[in-house]
């Protein structure tokens, strides 16, 4: 864990145990910090920002590490809600437990990703997107329209009442109280998000630093050369397929057992777009820029719909501009800002950190 | 009559092999032979087809017809790269193609890509084989590096290295995969004298490691003197095979890079 924290944040070996101590306690205290600070609401956001992350994790590595545009991605996230949905809430009267679930929801979702990434293999580019596109939008259409003739996903209405997440007797749709502190539901699944994040995110540095990732990244900087230097780009590039899908899914069923109710409409061609202006406007292919752009996409439209409101009141006195429009316009103009003057990203890949990284590790060696 | 016995074998043999675009036939039943250890050299004006020819033998192009041999195996001209490579055969490219945005070491990390095995439970749990593998592809990369003799800090970003650098760079990727057949597709392009003069001995020293080399050059001088035998390729067609001695005074080859004598009727006419 120490190494992975040296790879994240550019500090020397001594400063990587005190980061890591002083980042756990803020990790470990935040929900609590938040909701003294700002209430209950701001703790769901903070779960959705981790939902995000790992979403926006998962198309990093179809995007930033192999270079394969996905503008469809939200439909393995969509795969992994529906799969815990229909197979845990009285839709089709089963309630397996979330163990079983979960892992077999991110498991769809990865044969999803093989499925839609087997055609794909020989499309690059915008004819790529193109396709990605479609399938994203087969899947959402399919889920609204599965409810006739036999009444599968229940439409447009969506799928209510599913169960929450489930430890045994510990379910954490209740109020727990543990070591003398009162854990609200969104606390609980607080942790249990941070706990698949922080696993994401482990994953995905491994997968970086190893034969597989450089193979990707050779893929995404020219396939022809990454051909002839003998990598086998069609199994390849369905790794980072099937990879970034299993991530979906897995955010996904978590994204169901929280929320208790899907319905297609969450799962947009406006939620891919989110998901990727975290990858790009993070900085694609690196990890810490991917984490930045999450929680800059999750909080910021939030505090501009809380804030606008109040900071107008205070400039003229009134209300001019309706909060809920202007976040969106402020949005907008805060995604064209970062594109026109960090094109490569808020963070960028750090060679310097890489080359310090190694560096290091020739030197152990 | 003894010759040496490691010229006795052919590495490559190419039969029949053609490729056409369209109306176009870029190659027409070539058939030639490289014998092992030797530096084997392919020259021809412009669109004579050596890169298309390359292409085949890589497997970046499908030939409609014909096949070779390489290595005693046989090969139907409509393989995979990856699997063309995995039998010996790595190529440099004539505009290079690097992986412009990975470090000089990462470019050649890729090149062990072919002969590493490690998968995603080996990257997930780091254990010790990968460790040792991963351990070994760095220092295995650092050598040739070392080896086609790039100065600077392995770290650099492949885009960032000087032109005979990236050359040189393709080159000790290419050798990261283990090859018996290097091809060089014009690895002299856009070098001074002494860059030149540089590479001739690396190719010396690779061709005395045992590899064997396919060139393509477009400098004339610079093939003749260093190629053990030389293939002619002219509009698809193979014009002339033969020591470099025996190419120079080609009539065939001197007509395909000076044109023939003019012996048109109305070219006549002009001149009278």
């Amino acid at each position: 864990m120490r190494n992975v924290l040296k790879r994240l944040l550019p500090i020397n070996k001594h400063g990587a145990w005190l980061a890591f101590v002083v980042l756990t306690i803020v990790l470990l205290a935040l929900p609590f910090f938040t909701d003294e600070l700002f209430g209950r609401g701001w703790v769901r956001i903070l779960n959705f920002a981790l939902l995000y992350i790992m979403l926006a994790l998962g198309l990093n590595i179809v995007v930033g590490y192999a270079g394969l545009l996905d503008l469809g991605y939200i439909a393995f996230f969509a795969v992994g809600a529906y799969c815990y949905a229909l197979l845990s809430s009285p839709q089709l009267g089963l309630h397996l437990p979330f163990w079983i679930v979960l892992p077999l929801g991110a498991l769809l979702a990865c044969l999803f990703g093989v499925l839609l990434g087997a055609p794909t293999l020989r499309l690059r580019g915008d004819y790529l997107a193109i396709v990605t596109l479609g399938f994203g939008e087969i899947i959402r259409i399919f889920l609204n329209n599965l409810n006739a003739p036999i009444n599968i996903t229940n439409g447009p209405q969506g799928i209510s009442m599913i169960d929450p997440i489930r430890f045994g007797e510990f379910s954490l749709g209740n109020t727990h109280e543990l070591f003398g502190l009162i854990f609200p539901s969104v606390h609980l699944h607080y942790y249990l998000f941070l706990f698949f994040t922080l696993l994401v995110i482990f994953i995905s540095l491994r997968l970086e630093d190893s034969r597989i990732g450089r193979a990707w990244m050779a893929i995404r900087e020219d396939e022809v050369a990454a051909k002839a230097m003998g990598i086998n780009t069609r199994n390849i590039k369905l790794l980072a397929f099937a990879m970034g899908a299993t991530f979906g899914g897995l955010a996904g069923g978590l994204f169901a057992g929280f929320q208790g109710f899907v319905s297609p409409e969450s799962f947009g061609l406006t939620e891919s777009i989110t998901v990727l202006c975290m990858v790009v406007l993070g900085g694609m292919g690196n990890i810490n820029g991917v984490l930045l752009g999450g929680i800059l996409l999750v909080v910021l439209p939030e505090a501009l719909r809380h804030g606008s409101g109040p900071a107008q009141q205070l400039l003229f006195g009134k209300t001019l501009i309706d909060p809920e429009s202007l976040r969106m316009l402020l949005f907008g103009l805060a995604l064209i800002t970062v594109m026109l003057w960090r094109p490569a990203g808020l963070w960028p890949s750090n060679q310097r950190r890489r080359e310090l990284v190694t560096e290091n590790d020739a030197a152990q060696r | 009559m003894k010759t040496p016995l490691k010229f006795d074998i052919n590495l490559l043999e190419l039969s029949g092999v053609a490729k056409r675009f369209g109306g176009l036939s870029a190659l027409s039943d070539i058939s030639l032979h490289i014998q092992r250890g030797e530096i084997y050299g392919l020259i021809g004006p412009n669109g004579a087809g050596k890169t298309t020819l390359f292409n085949i033998l890589t497997g970046l192009y499908q030939a409609d017809s014909g096949h070779f041999t390489f290595n005693n195996t046989e090969y139907n001209g409509r393989c995979q790269p990856h699997v063309l490579a995995q039998a010996g055969i790595a190529r440099t490219f004539q505009n290079i193609r690097l992986f412009a945005n990975m470090t000089a070491l990462e470019n050649v990390m890729v090149g062990r890509h072919l002969r590493t095995s490690s998968g995603i439970w080996g990257a997930l749990t780091r254990n010790a084989r990968t460790r040792i593998e991963e351990h070994e592809i760095v220092q295995h990369a650092r050598t040739l590096l070392n080896y086609v003799g790039i100065d600077r800090p392995h770290q650099t970003l492949a885009k960032n290295l000087s032109y005979g650098e990236q050359r040189r760079l393709e080159i000790a990727r290419a050798l990261a995969t283990d090859p018996k057949l290097l091809a060089l597709d014009e690895p002299a392009a856009g070098m001074n004298a002494t860059e030149t003069e540089n590479l001739k001995e690396l190719l010396l020293s690779i061709r005395a490691s045992g590899i064997t080399v396919l060139l393509i050059e477009h400098d004339v001088k610079f093939v003749l003197g260093l190629c053990d035998r030389v293939a002619v390729l002219d509009y698809g067609k193979k014009i002339a095979e033969d020591v470099p001695e025996k190419i120079r005074c080609n009539p065939a080859v001197i007509t395909a890079y000076l044109g023939a004598e003019p012996n048109i009727p109305a070219y006549a006419e002009i001149q009278s």
